[in-house]
């Protein structure tokens, strides 16, 4: 699904990513940790296309094309799908607009007839019941006045509207309190496939109670230094990140 | 019916052709229309045709467009055409009472409407001279010739334009769509002059389109005065579709009595230059005005919007929102003054004027000014020029929303603040059509005329 090899990225000339090496086979959970700054959401972002990053060395192939080839619009129309981890408000257009638009992209690029706006309602209706959305986010403008919350739970609707093969959850859980951070779990699972795939960028251990990773991999100062099972991120949780710092010749 | 035309050339020579064929100016006209006349020469005189150095048209140099060739029209010229028939409005379910203006002059073969009694919907050269004692105590009060040199110019050679009369208590159902055409043989200037008079608990919802019939060059210099009395709702749209060789000089003037509630919103879709002047005297208390525009230029158009909001009494309200989308080579200002007396306490005003440059030689002014001699009052204003937002764009477009569409959305997006503020259903339908269609590059024109000279 997604090879990224030796991946260099720079930012304003400053080199963030250092060398990620990382493969992500269909149906795999896999969580991103580490510090602030250790540049997870500079991963996450350069794969989506967003265009303030350089890379200067290394591959990402993504359904087996070069996803640096791709434009945004291309990587999500093929499968790719960022919940954003500070999602944009967009006043005057609205959800509706908004998803109708996107949704009818992606089913062109398939080959596929776009929706009516009848068929259209009865596929959000079908998206919003599985996200647990209540209708009224819907009908706004896209994150317009949103809570913090409710943004988060828009980006899952967003995602269960687009059927994404590879999702990113950048920092999906920041700024949650225990039953918003539930109910997006919640979301996310439902819409979890042996087929699709997602990677989870967290601070903290808390969301992956939920949302339960195959592999944990820590990122530090640019670099992936560990990799395992789920168990990692209770160790973790349990002694900080002092302890990666400390074997990575920091303190 | 005469159908001479007089030439001018330099630009001082506008005074000039109305001293030297006063008899032909003053034919037709009621004797209040022509005592005004050779003050507002002294007054245009004495001003000129303004230049960047008037404060008030600080971002507008109007001597270019001028100086040019133009014949004007100091009698009415009968069309031999039927421009009922080459004009039909396209809007859908737009049912309105339509009057066509031809050059500044009501058009001879205006249908009849059917209009609830009492209602004037006519000439004003006919009403001013047949009924002057409708006319005369409203006339030139609120334009005032020594505050602007485009309403002396106007009061000047003013013949005849619309004039529309509610009584007291009286509601019209139907907008009324006043089509503005410009329609010529010659390159032409067009003097056009209304007077609206909205009376006491009285509605109206009056829509003006402009339109450029003919390729030739035009100025037209167009003053509207409106009154709204105690209780009254009155809205005026604007519709500026002219073609690219032509200047649009359209000067809205508004009183506001008691409880009154007004909305003027001005769409420019096309012109080459184009300069709105807008003033609105809130002169009784709880009386509520709404002003909205919104400008899309491109290649090397000039828009220019200038509005003063006066405050003269306490408790009332005003509402500004223009918006600017400037492409390619094209120059915008705004100027929006706000004015709070003394004694208007609890003044609640507000202003914003929001630009999108699309390219990176189009340029725009703004200029804000609040003068605020009250002392408790809620104002604000606030001015943004910037380009189109790249955080937005990326989100849209990491939903597989391609970037030209991710663009288009925006731009509509921003635009539709404004047009969501008409309350005619059927023309903010369109208006968002026809922004839409404008973005896209695609014919903007709003009517199935044979003409397409934009």
């Amino acid at each position: 699904m997604l090879k990224i090899k030796d991946l260099h990225v720079k930012i304003d000339g400053k080199e963030i990513l250092k060398g990620i090496n990382l493969e992500i086979k269909p149906g795999e959970v896999h969580a991103i940790m580490g510090p602030n700054g250790s540049g997870k959401s500079t991963l996450a972002n350069v794969l989506a296309g967003r265009e303030d990053y350089e890379v200067t060395k290394g591959k990402v192939s993504f359904g087996g094309e070069d996803i640096f080839e791709m434009a945004p619009d291309e990587r999500a129309k093929n499968g790719l799908f960022l919940s954003f981890q500070y999602p944009v408000e967009i006043p005057g257009v609205s959800m509706v607009n908004f998803m109708k638009t996107a949704v009818n992209e992606h089913r062109k690029h398939k080959g596929l007839k776009p929706f009516t706006a009848g068929e259209f309602l009865k596929f959000m209706r079908e998206k919003k019941e599985l996200v647990q959305l209540n209708s009224d986010l819907a009908n706004r403008s896209v994150n317009e006045g949103f809570s913090g919350g409710e943004k988060k739970r828009a980006e899952i609707f967003q995602m269960a509207m687009l059927e994404p093969k590879l999702s990113i959850l950048d920092e999906t859980d920041s700024g949650l309190d225990i039953d918003a951070l539930k109910t997006v779990a919640t979301g996310v699972n439902a819409l979890k496939t042996t087929e699709n795939s997602t990677i989870v960028v967290t601070h903290y251990q808390r969301l992956l109670d939920y949302i339960v990773p195959d592999y944990v991999h820590v990122l530090y100062k640019g670099r992936i230094v560990k990799s395992a099972g789920k168990e990692l991120a209770l160790e973790l949780e349990e002694k900080g990140y002092d302890w990666i710092k400390k074997e990575n010749g920091d303190s | 019916m005469t159908t001479e035309t007089k030439k001018y050339s330099a630009t001082e020579d506008l005074a000039g052709l109305y001293t030297s064929n006063i008899a032909l100016f003053e034919s037709g006209s009621p004797e209040f229309m022509n005592a005004a006349r050779k003050p507002a020469m002294e007054e245009f005189l004495r001003q000129g045709i303004p230049t960047r150095k008037q404060e008030n048209y600080k971002y507008s140099d109007l001597q270019e467009i001028f100086n040019r060739d133009y014949h004007v029209y100091p009698s009415y010229v009968a069309r031999e055409m039927q421009l009922n028939q080459v004009f039909k409005c396209d809007v859908p379910e737009l049912d309105t009472n339509l009057v066509l203006i031809v050059n500044g002059w009501y058009y001879h073969q205006n249908k009849e409407l059917n209009l609830p009694e009492g209602v004037i919907i006519d000439s004003l050269s006919k009403i001013a001279s047949e009924k002057p004692e409708l006319v005369e105590k409203y006339y030139s009060k609120l334009a005032k010739t020594n505050e602007d040199p485009l309403a002396a110019l106007n009061t000047m050679l003013a013949k005849d334009g619309l004039f529309i009369y509610i009584p007291d208590g009286v509601v019209i159902e139907k907008p009324i769509q006043v089509i503005n055409l410009l329609h010529s043989k010659e390159d032409s200037f067009a003097t056009q002059r209304n007077l609206f008079v909205a009376g006491k608990n009285s509605q109206a919802k009056v829509v003006f389109c402009d339109h450029t019939l003919t390729s030739h060059h035009f100025l037209s210099n167009n003053l509207t005065e409106v009154f709204i009395e105690e209780n009254a709702n009155f809205d005026l749209y604007n519709l500026q579709n002219q073609h690219n060789q032509s200047g649009n000089l359209c000067s809205v003037f508004v009183s506001q009595e008691r409880s009154s509630t007004s909305v003027v919103n001005t769409a420019s879709l096309h012109g080459g230059l184009v300069r709105n002047n807008l003033k609105v005297e809130l002169k009784g208390e709880y009386a509520e005005a709404n002003l909205f525009g919104i400008a899309l230029a491109d290649s090397d158009q000039h828009i220019d919007s200038f509005t003063y909001v006066d405050h003269m009494v306490a408790n009332c309200r005003s509402n500004q929102i223009f918006k600017n989308v400037l492409d390619e080579q094209a120059t915008g200002g705004f100027t929006g003054r706000i004015h709070v007396q003394r004694d208007a306490q609890q003044t609640n005003a507000f202003q914003r004027n929001s630009n999108v440059l699309i390219h990176d030689d189009a340029r725009m002014r703004t200029k804000p000014q609040l003068v605020i001699d009250a002392d408790d009052v809620k104002c604000s204003h606030g001015a943004t020029v910037g380009r189109i937002d790249e955080e937005a764009l990326f989100y849209l477009k990491s939903r597989g929303i391609n970037d030209k569409e991710a663009r288009l959305m925006l731009m509509l997006a921003f635009t539709h603040e404004v047009i969501q503020e008409i309350r005619i259903d059927a023309l903010r339908e369109r208006l968002d059509d026809l922004v839409e269609k404008r973005f896209r590059g695609e014919i903007s024109h709003c009517h199935n005329c044979m003409y397409h000279c934009c």
